[in-house]
């Protein structure tokens, strides 16, 4: 047997294999009654060890569309953990329950020590503010979708980018795709930390940051908005003054690109005005709806099965 | 000048930075070793103004890469019937595990019993900086 494969952080697939599941993700999406029993048989152990609706949602859809079944617990106090059980033990009984592991763990690097105990594939789900791998797989896809390319694109990030996981992650993953230009929108006490800006620019990489989304809007091929959360600051004042500037509406984006598109990963709380939702270039929902099939399509890499099937 | 008489089969950990000398007799040898010990803080050294000495009798292994993560100026002289027959240099070592925590209060490795903290070596900043390899956050190793 091949060696059992996880994906716990983007840079675990290559760029070939990103790529592949992507485009696999699309084929699925086009034809998905075709991949409705490649999964006949199989049990997708979901561990969310800390809540998160969505991307247990968008998971557990992902697994019974492939005609799979799953089990688990979506909150750590109705699991055997809040008796005291250790991640270790947990993940050596569901490995004989199961065939593949989706786990969202607040603790940093738990879904790396779960493969040290796991000889079935483990998906990372999200691990406090370090990883959420398949989000990044997600805004791949969506931008694939509606651009048709993951490459020379001119991107803008807005909003909180020290604290957004998802926003580091996707930066690093299209500078691998050999996007040479991010324009970084953010106030000054939320900018990209220094380390990941050296990593970049040390790959060649440029970063062009403004306080104004309105003076770059019309450069831009895609905007990835992001959530400013509100313990993130020291003063209310602080937060109210920069929340406004910070959230989009029809107004900013006036003169914007026609195929421009806007991405989040949601959920939002007011970031963006709900009148951009009927915009043509509004495409979060279109990109959480994308999260599905990119996830049927690593799951069917993951298990080996349907377009991944070997032999 | 303080004369100490050498050792006639040991280990002479020499060219500690004068003050480190104690730091390492307390962490890593108190515990260990129970052979004649001599410590000597605040020799004169040509290279290092002031450095520490450490002897210690009949004993032959010692962790280098303990040593250079402490200090990597540290040479080791290994001595048999009051011979030197092997000099080594410490080492910053490349990889580290259990040595040391992660800073990340949000780690793992801080909080499971099955997490041992390891690092792989990310950048030399004056002490060296480690990457863990559950979070990724850079810890710097301090004595
Ligand atoms: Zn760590």
């Amino acid at each position: 047997m091949s060696q059992v494969r996880h994906l716990i952080e983007p840079e675990d697939f290559t760029l070939e294999e990103l790529m592949q599941l992507v485009d696999t993700g699309l084929s699925i999406y086009e034809n998905p009654s075709q991949y409705r029993k490649v999964c006949d048989g199989k049990i997708m152990a979901s561990l969310f060890f800390e809540p998160s609706t969505r991307t247990k949602l968008s998971f557990d859809s992902a697994m019974m569309r492939l005609g799979g079944q799953v089990l688990g617990f979506s909150d750590a106090s109705t699991s055997s953990t809040a008796k005291g059980e250790s991640l270790a033990d947990t993940i050596k009984v569901v490995n004989d329950y199961s065939d593949l592991i989706v786990m969202r763990h607040p603790k940093e690097g738990a879904p790396k020590l779960a493969t040290h105990f796991a000889t079935i594939p483990v998906i990372n789900g999200g691990d406090g503010g370090h990883q959420h791998p398949t989000q990044t797989l997600t805004d791949l896809i969506t931008i694939k979708r509606f651009k048709g390319r993951l490459d020379n694109m001119k991107i803008g990030f807005c909003g909180d980018l020290k604290f957004g996981r998802t926003v580091h992650s996707l930066i690093r993953t299209l500078a691998r795709f050999g996007n040479k230009e991010f324009y970084l929108i953010s106030p000054d006490e939320l900018t990209l930390p220094v380390s990941l800006k050296r990593q970049l620019e040390k790959q060649g990489v440029k970063l062009i940051e403004v306080r104004y989304l309105e003076d770059v809007v019309e450069e831009l091929d895609m905007l990835y908005m992001t959530r400013i959360q509100k313990e993130r600051f020291f003063n209310e004042e602080d937060y109210v003054r920069l929340k406004n500037t910070y959230i989009l509406n029809r107004d900013k984006i006036r003169s914007a690109k026609e195929d421009l598109i806007i991405l989040h990963p949601l959920p939002r709380v007011n970031e963006i005005a709900i009148d951009v939702d009927t915009d043509p270039r509004a495409a979060y929902f279109e990109q959480s709806k994308m999260g599905v099939y990119v996830r049927m399509a690593l799951i069917c890499k993951l298990l080996e099965v349907g377009p991944y099937a070997r032999g | 000048m303080l004369e100490v008489k050498g050792i006639q089969n040991g280990i002479v950990i020499d060219h500690i930075k004068a003050g480190n000398g104690l730091k390492i007799f307390n962490k890593l040898l108190s515990e260990h070793i129970d052979t004649p010990v001599v410590l000597l803080m605040n020799v004169d050294s040509k290279a290092l103004g002031k450095k520490d000495i450490i002897k210690i009798a009949d004993v032959f292994d010692i962790d280098l890469d303990i040593l250079g993560l402490i200090d990597h100026n540290i040479t080791v002289n290994i001595v048999r019937d009051s011979k030197i027959t092997d000099k080594r240099k410490a080492n910053i070592p490349e990889e580290v595990t259990g040595l040391f925590n992660c800073i990340n209060p949000r780690c793992i490795t801080n909080s499971d019993a099955y997490a041992v903290p390891k690092f792989k070596l990310y950048e030399m900043n004056g002490s060296a900086e480690y990457i863990c390899s559950y979070c990724e956050e850079i810890t710097k190793y301090r004595l």
